[in-house]
């Protein structure tokens, strides 16, 4: 007889794994496993009480069973039964049941809640790390619920063991990330980042993930770790290799915390203190000195281990991006990995200079680079290898090297893999519109690649060089030579065909002067490929040979005849035969002169964000792209964020509309057709559709404290603003500047109220000034709102802005002694004179800044009026037309904390709320 | 943060698999075949990093592995984690399996899945490491395997249950015992180049 023992293995459950293994088919197997399902089944149900043993056996074996792949439905109950047993093993298995397979909708939460509080509170360190072991494991809504106040308690209070305080770190941590309302932070939040300094490394290390997460949400509070964070890695990293015990992996003294370490600091900016700062340059420094001492050992795990540290304060460097001496050495550290022998370091150093090449200090250096990161593109053996090195080929890409790097990523894209030629060809085409010198090499590239790609150039791409081409003049008649020499090849990319098309139907004319590109030739060339293409293909063609027929009346009668045989007129694709029966009749009854007006060339596509680099946003993450380009983004999300007109403006009566004592008048908002990016059937148009503009309020509250300044600005159009104000009255002049080089025509300005009309043409480059007379009648809350058209190229724009025009800017200050503003004070005082906010400091807290913010206001500042010499205390009347409203104003910065306290104190209800809510954005 | 620790022989047969996110039960075993597909289709010489699979998150995660013998050991990162060292990690995780199993193989993993579920406890806990130490992390097994004796009331090394399985000799065990799987144990851990 087997002498396996009850306790040791249990002797089912092996029996039963063998069974699994020795199934010659899966058939079998699942039959196997139903059969044992069933015997579970019924065993669970039966009248006969389980002892622990048997309960644990069969939760075991549904285990084995959940892990080959099969749903377990059952069992459950019996696990959370396992719960209150006194045993370890059938404790801990039934734990272990929960943790695999329960997961955070389970109804069965309340029951192991019960469970766990019992284990919390036993006071027994193994029972006590099950249970917080289950709850950072399934980290439901509900147990944080139950646990967030007791946990943190467990981990601060002083006679808890280590390793359940290990436990409990890790456990709060995942608390936080599920129900960060539910975490508290209190008093121990202090403590916890007294943990960095705890003996035992292991509480360190699960603290310091605590830490990390909990800085990043809430820096300021937890800013006192970073000294603590520097401290022990400078102690840790100067130990010698054996001072660390048990925690030296391979003669590397603790590599995992201090990577964590590193991390963490990786959350803040460089420490100010002086002190801080010189010990972790040091620390740095010797880091980076280790790299060059001879290996302790050949064991590939201690260069792992301390490449590992090297690459984290690499990173630091990068992030600090402030020691211009850190980062040159940094960059000839990695730029030895690059040609390393270990794959992995390779791939790390690739990775590391991608974040290096975007700081201005190290981009010099990193470019020093290129011949081997270009190597390493054609002779990396491994994809994940060559994918890095296309990544930082983008990366260290500028004006100065981008023909290389174009030209290298568009030989390697002939063999690349099939995975990452999409965003290769994104690439491409990003680097050849960003740094093009001359337009027509760009074209070239853009063709290239889709000869080489075809099947990976993605809408976006093509539209774009359509775009460009369309938008230069310069570069029209190249790009019509060079697109019909590209279609002479035998066989050539659908994509080709459509830029071809259409280019040929825009500027065909350029090139119609050469005999060997007469009209006639470039028609048959466009249609022998006609047959060969897609409906949406077909379609776009079809559009170029009406574009043909206005170009060359001569080639009138072929294209006829092409559009009326049946396979176009008659054809099955109601859009292709739409087509053709219009095109048809157009070019039959229009007048030449209706026909060119009809299919005249068309008009520049108004400068906008690249849709490539949005398409390359979405694929990677807003992380891939730089920063400069992420402004373009911004500003392209609000001229397409259609359809949030605020509608009140002209339906109620808005408060401002007193403001000048005039009728308002109603913001004509014609609903624009729908704002795509893409020019996907440009034929069918009258041009790319206008934006719409969501009423715009960035720019008007930096405008409460000052009165002249940028009010808005895009690609196109910068609005400024100077105004002035006295008593009740104020004059405003608007200066719309014209940033681009086409003249803006229809252009008109409508205010909610009366406004005198502007110019309506404003050339390209030039500005235009309006003037508004402003009158406060009485106090209001909502500013007026400007509404601004005009067409740019063929396209109509459209804004609404909100004018900067607050009820502050009618203060007249007035100065007074610290009794009659006490005096004045108490006056006011009943509770809905008072407004009053608390609120935390956007700004750094700089006397001098929020003085100048508070004078910038309207009103006096009054000197030694608070007892309290940090506070601000201000003074000044607000002149209407109707009535004149005192106002007095105290501030309490208190620089602790990061917050202020403001109150506000009128003679009128709704003056004070408004001053509140506009003072407190503004610190 | 670590998303998940995938355990797979190199025929793809899941040996382990811990999520420290939730995912469906189907969407678990898809992930593990998609790792698997991944993982398996590269060169032995190869870096050990690559772009996680679709269903794990795309170019966000990380899949960083290592192969000995014959088991993948896989886990999913996000970019909080240093490669390195998820890497010295696993590292870490296989040797002290095999200070548990003494000289661990496949079969190990296959027949006491719950202890290899408690040592990766000690290690790792909601995704985020919890202990790098080795010996640490044997004290605690150690006292846990105490404890199981105490109750059971009888001693016995977890590492006798394999062979003690290897001779049962119930009557149709050797015939059917796949002798093949056996011989592929992993002779003290050849370093993994």
């Amino acid at each position: 007889m087997p002498a396996v023992s009850k306790g040791d293995g249990m002797r089912g459950l092996a029996v039963f794994i063998s069974d699994i293994r020795n199934c010659k088919s899966k058939e079998a197997e699942i039959k196997r496993i139903n059969k044992e399902l069933a015997n579970i089944r019924s065993k669970f149900k039966g009248d006969k009480a389980l002892d622990g043993y048997s309960k644990k056996k069969y939760v075991c074996k549904l285990l084995f069973i959940f892990l080959l792949g099969h749903d377990i439905d059952f069992g459950h109950m019996e696990a959370v039964n396992l719960l209150s047993s006194n045993k370890y093993t059938e404790k801990q298995i039934g734990y272990l049941f929960i943790s695999v397979l329960v997961n955070s909708n389970s109804e069965l939460i309340r029951l192991i809640n019960n469970a766990i509080k019992n284990d919390l509170s036993s006071r027994n360190p193994t029972f006590m790390c099950l249970a917080l072991h289950c709850i950072a494991n399934v980290g439901s809504r509900e147990m944080a619920e139950a646990f967030a106040g007791e946990i943190p308690r467990i981990l601060v209070a002083g006679d808890t063991m280590d390793s359940v305080k290990q436990s409990a770190a890790l456990c709060l941590l995942r608390l936080y990330k599920t129900s960060p309302d539910l975490v508290l932070m209190g008093e121990w939040t202090s403590r916890v980042v007294h943990l960095l300094n705890d003996q035992h490394m292991g509480v360190v290390t699960a603290a310091i993930s605590l830490i990390t997460c909990l800085s990043q949400k809430n820096p300021d509070e937890f800013k006192t770790c970073v000294s603590l964070a520097v401290s022990r890695l400078s102690r840790i990293v100067s130990s010698a290799s054996t001072d660390l015990q048990d925690y030296t992996y391979y003669f590397v003294p603790a590599p995992w915390l201090s990577c964590k370490l590193l991390r963490l600091l990786q959350c803040y900016p460089p420490p100010e203190d002086g002190a801080v700062k010189g010990r972790l340059v040091e620390c740095l420094e010797t880091i980076l000195n280790k790299a060059q001492e001879p290996p302790k050992s050949k064991k590939v795990q201690h260069s792992n281990a301390k490449n590992a540290i090297l690459f984290e304060a690499i990173a630091l460097i990068i992030h600090y991006d402030s020691e211009p001496n850190l980062l040159v050495r940094a960059c000839n550290q990695l730029g030895q990995f690059l040609q390393h022998r270990e794959t992995n370091l390779r791939y790390l150093a690739l990775e590391s200079m991608c974040t290096l090449a975007s700081s201005e200090f190290s981009h010099e250096a990193v470019k020093t680079h290129i011949e081997t990161v270009i190597n390493a593109l054609k002779t990396e053996r491994d994809v994940s290898v060559r994918q890095r090195a296309a990544d930082l080929l983008y990366a260290m890409c500028d004006r100065s090297n981008a023909k290389q790097i174009v030209a290298e990523m568009l030989s390697y894209l002939e063999t690349a893999d099939y995975s990452i030629r999409e965003e290769m060809v994104l690439k491409v085409a990003i680097l050849a519109e960003k740094y093009a010198v001359d337009y027509s090499w760009y074209v070239d590239t853009i063709l290239n690649l889709i000869r080489i790609a075809g099947d990976y150039v993605s809408e976006e791409v093509w539209y774009r060089v359509i775009q460009i081409v369309i938008n230069r003049d310069d570069v029209q008649g190249y790009a019509a030579k060079t697109v019909f020499e590209a279609l002479q090849a035998p066989a050539c990319h659908e994509n080709m065909v459509k830029v071809g098309g259409y280019i040929l139907g825009e500027f065909g004319n350029l090139i119609a002067g050469d005999p060997r590109s007469s009209p006639l030739v470039q028609f048959n060339l466009l249609h022998s490929k006609f047959h060969l293409c897609s409906v949406p293909t077909r379609a776009l063609l079809l559009s170029a040979y009406i574009k043909f027929i206005n170009l060359f009346p001569e080639t009138k009668t072929t294209i006829q005849e092409v559009l009326r045989c049946d396979s176009q007129i008659r054809n099955s694709d109601v859009e292709l035969q739409q087509r053709a029966v219009e095109y048809l009749k157009l070019s039959s009854i229009a007048s030449t002169d209706v026909l060119a007006t009809v299919l005249e060339e068309m008009p520049p596509f108004p400068e906008r964000e690249s849709s490539i680099l949005a398409k390359l946003k979405k694929k990677k993450g807003p992380g891939a792209v730089s920063n400069e380009l992420e402004e373009g983004k911004r500003e392209g999300g609000e001229l397409n964020g259609a359809g949030e007109r605020p509608g009140d403006s002209s339906s109620t009566p808005s408060p401002s509309a007193d403001l000048l004592g005039l009728r308002s008048a109603a913001p004509v908002s014609a609903a624009p057709p729908s704002a795509g990016s893409l020019l996907v059937d440009v034929f069918s148009e009258a041009g790319p559709a206008a934006p719409a503009a969501s009423v715009n309020d960035d720019g008007f509250l930096r405008f409460v404290c000052k009165n002249n300044g940028v009010l808005f600005e895009n690609q196109l159009l910068q609005i400024g603003i100077k105004s002035e104000y006295r008593q009740n009255l104020g004059r405003m002049y608007l200066f719309y500047g014209n940033k681009t080089s086409v003249q803006f025509v229809s252009f008109t300005t409508t205010l909610n109220v009366q406004l005198k009309p502007v110019d309506p043409l404003v050339e390209g480059g030039a500005q235009v000034q309006q003037v508004i007379n402003i009158e406060c009648i009485t106090d209001f809350s909502e500013a007026p709102i400007l509404n601004i058209k005009f067409r740019y190229g063929g396209a109509l724009q459209n804004l609404s802005l909100k004018l900067p025009v607050t009820i502050n800017k009618f203060f007249q200050p007035t100065e007074m002694a610290s009794n009659d503003f006490f005096q004045r004070w108490k006056q006011l005082s009943q509770p809905q004179q008072e407004a009053q906010k608390i609120f935390k400091a956007n700004h750094a807290m700089d006397t001098e800044v929020i003085k100048a913010k508070l004078l910038g206001l309207g009103t006096a500042l009054l000197d030694k009026v608070d007892p309290n010499p940090e506070n601000f205390v201000c003074a000044g009347v607000i002149q209407t037309k109707s009535q004149q409203v005192g106002c007095l104003l105290r501030l309490e910065p208190n620089a602790q904390a990061q917050m202020y306290r403001l109150t506000l104190r009128s003679s009128k209800d709704t003056v004070s709320k408004r001053l509140c809510d506009l003072l407190a954005e503004q610190f | 943060m670590i998303k998940a620790i995938l355990i797979f022989n190199n025929h793809g047969k899941p040996r382990l698999s811990k999520f420290y996110e939730h995912y469906t039960e189907d969407t678990e075993q898809q992930i593990i075949r998609e790792t698997f597909h991944l993982v398996s289709k590269r060169d032995e010489n190869v870096c050990n990093f690559l772009e996680g699979g679709m269903l794990i998150g795309g170019s966000d995660n990380k899949l960083i592995y290592r192969h000995y013998a014959t088991l993948y050991f896989v886990f999913c990162v996000d970019s909080s984690e240093s490669e390195l060292g998820i890497l010295d990690l696993i590292q870490v995780f296989v040797e002290t399996l095999d200070k548990c199993f003494e000289n661990v193989c496949e079969l190990d993993l296959i027949f006491h899945v719950d202890k290899v579920h408690n040592i990766l406890a000690e290690m790792v806990m909601g995704g985020m490491v919890l202990e790098t130490n080795m010996n640490e992390i044997i004290t605690q097994v150690d006292a846990q395997n105490k404890m199981e004796k105490s109750e059971a009331g009888i001693a016995g090394a977890p590492a006798r249950a394999v062979s003690a399985v290897k001779n049962m000799n119930l009557p149709e065990m050797p015939k059917n015992i796949n002798i093949g799987d056996i011989s592929i144990k992993v002779p003290n851990l050849p370093s993994f180049k």
